[in-house]
């Protein structure tokens, strides 16, 4: 490969990854109370809000079950208004985090429904308001569980990223498809898709050895 | 409801820190099924400083007793009062007040796995608010109290079973409650473990003065630390009193059910087997007598013979302690004879010994060929 084409490479790498991480994060700051809000408002729990349950999860499956390339297209006027523009690397963040935050909030709804309830009795047997049960046991108790799915949602990011070329996102999807696809450059395309596993490699390796330390239900060597 | 108890505050026996009247507890239905009653019209009064052990087989409402004592559960009717406060009426924000007070411990410990044994003891006082350095200083003393001083890192998954429940314990006593809740908390224990988590609770009553109700199935709990004792069937307390007269005299059936085994309350199982309820010529009677507060109960037999002629054989039979207090309780054979069991049992209640005809064992070639 030519100076140009890794110049290019290297480029498209650092857009993914600037894609993935802003969407992860923000997806993660949102989707933290919406999965925790999930996870306690259903009839007779801690935060017991039955129709707001029913609505958010009615609204989070509706995102969900719509297909991302969709989802993109479908709510340009929504990230022209929140960056300004819907085109570009930047813009591309926009879908993304909409897709990550439902996504991440089921994972974290699950993860807070594994604590065990009697957890949450001892905590109230102790005085424990709400918002303390939440911060105190919750989510201290479900952060294995949160992390995995965080590294999983990551994972799930670097597919979805690849189509955000279609609205001029850049990175590495997009890279592979110009060059690799329409300009006939078989070894640009290898290059997107082994730079891609090493990334997957990465994170997943990384996610799961942060989940497996912070569990401490597991005796640690 | 008692009338006294719609007007005002009732003038219990003061010294009673906790006290229900009338509370009954019902479930909504559920799938159109009928309405559950878990408890029905619960008197119940705990002295201060005492341990009352609330035994019951499971699914009899213990459970939802013990929770409406620090308002987990709610009465559906009646009233409840720990000291001062009717627990009862107490919104939400006032029984988190009110729980300061009442610590509680669980059977499957409900440690947070993602805090070490000082972060556990360590929640009820973040919960209430303490500093910082007040919190450390408590934590270590209390952890010292139920002999972990040196196990404050250790979390949960490295602790055994019994050590989680010390580190109960100690999170159960942090903010100074006056009253101990203990929810089956060495059912998941082995034997050992229980005698020494029991030994605990007993030290902490006597030492903080604290007032402990504890809910257990198994007698032998109740046995090693309760003063008083209530028996639970169906939602309803069918007998209490002081864990001596429940033991030696027990009335209700549910409770001699839950004592067979304990005490010397059953008979052994070969013995049990072949006892009759048929008066066959040349049986022998099989009597129970059941002696209390009478250190030299066995010695009656020797009195038996030797001024009534009737040479009685001990069958089974244990002599053992409640709260310090002896208790007998022997199964004897009686030779045949017209009437001789009716003779021996005379003297024996003269003396003031109760005794109970528990059937009659075949002739003995009788029985050798049975066997």
């Amino acid at each position: 490969m030519s100076p140009e084409l890794i110049r290019l490479l290297v480029q498209a790498t650092l857009d993914t990854l600037t894609m993935v991480a802003l969407a992860a994060s923000l997806g993660t700051l949102f989707g933290l109370p919406l999965g925790v809000f999930l996870a306690t408002s259903r009839r007779g729990e801690l935060l017991a809000a039955p129709y707001a349950n029913a609505v958010l999860g009615f609204v989070v499956n509706a995102t969900r079950s719509t297909p991302f390339i969709i989802l993109v297209v479908a709510i340009i006027p929504f990230t022209r208004f929140v960056a300004g523009t819907s085109i570009g690397t930047l813009a591309a963040t926009v879908p993304l985090t909409v897709a990550a935050t439902p996504f991440l909030a089921r994972l974290i709804e699950a993860a807070i429904r594994e604590v065990d309830p009697g957890l949450v009795e001892a905590a109230r047997a102790f005085g424990a308001r709400p918002g303390q049960i939440i911060a105190k046991v919750l989510i201290p108790e479900a952060l294995p569980g949160i992390v995995s799915g965080l590294t999983l949602a990551v994972v799930s990011l670097l597919g979805f990223s690849a189509m955000v070329g279609a609205v001029g996102g850049g990175g590495l999807g997009d890279l592979g498809i110009r060059y690799g696809y329409q300009r006939f450059r078989p070894e640009m395309m290898l290059a997107v898709v082994v730079v891609l596993v090493v990334l997957v490699q990465a994170v997943q390796t990384v996610g799961e050895g942060l989940a497996r330390r912070l569990n401490r239900r597991i005796r640690q060597a | 409801m008692s009338v006294s108890s719609i007007c005002d505050r009732p003038d219990a026996a003061p010294e009673a820190l906790i006290r229900f009247e009338a509370v009954s507890k019902t479930y909504p239905p559920r799938h159109n099924g009928p309405a559950v009653a878990a408890l029905e019209g619960i008197d119940l009064s705990v002295p201060t400083g005492s341990i009352l052990g609330i035994i019951g087989r499971s699914g009899a409402g213990k459970s939802t007793l013990i929770r409406l004592i620090n308002g987990l559960e709610r009465p559906s009717s009646g009233r409840i009062w720990v000291g001062d406060a009717e627990v009862s009426a107490l919104r939400e924000r006032e029984l988190r007040a009110l729980r300061a007070r009442v610590g509680m411990i669980f059977q499957h410990f409900n440690l947070l796995s993602s805090r070490d044994a000082a972060g556990n003891v360590a929640l009820p006082l973040e919960l209430a608010g303490w500093a910082p350095a007040a919190i450390r200083a408590r934590v270590g003393e209390l952890l010292a109290l139920v002999g972990l001083g040196d196990q404050a890192g250790r979390y949960p998954a490295e602790l055994s079973g019994g050590q989680k429940q010390r580190v109960g314990i100690a999170r159960a006593l942090a903010t100074r409650p006056q009253v101990l809740l203990s929810d089956e908390a060495t059912s998941a224990l082995d034997p050992e473990t229980t005698r020494s988590i029991l030994a605990l609770l007993r030290r902490i009553n006597r030492d903080l003065g604290l007032t402990i109700v504890l809910i257990t199935h198994e007698m032998s709990v109740v046995r090693a630390v309760a003063d008083r004792v209530a028996v639970i069937e169906h939602g309803a307390i069918v007998e209490q009193g002081s864990a001596f007269t429940i033991f030696t005299r027990p009335q209700a059936g549910i409770t001699r059910s839950l004592l067979a085994g304990e005490m010397g309350h059953g008979l052994p199982p070969a013995l049990d087997a072949r006892i009759g309820a048929e008066a066959r010529p040349g049986a022998t009677v099989a009597l129970r007598i059941a002696f209390a507060d009478a250190p030299d109960g066995t010695a009656i037999l020797a009195r038996l013979a030797r001024e009534t002629g009737i040479e009685a054989a001990i069958l089974a039979g244990t002599v053992d302690e409640i709260g310090g207090r002896p208790f007998g309780s022997l199964a004897i054979g009686l030779p045949p004879g017209p009437d001789v069991a009716a003779r021996a049992r005379a003297y024996l209640a003269n003396h003031g010994f109760e005794s109970q005809v528990l059937g009659y064992l075949p002739p003995a070639q009788e029985a050798s060929r049975v066997a």
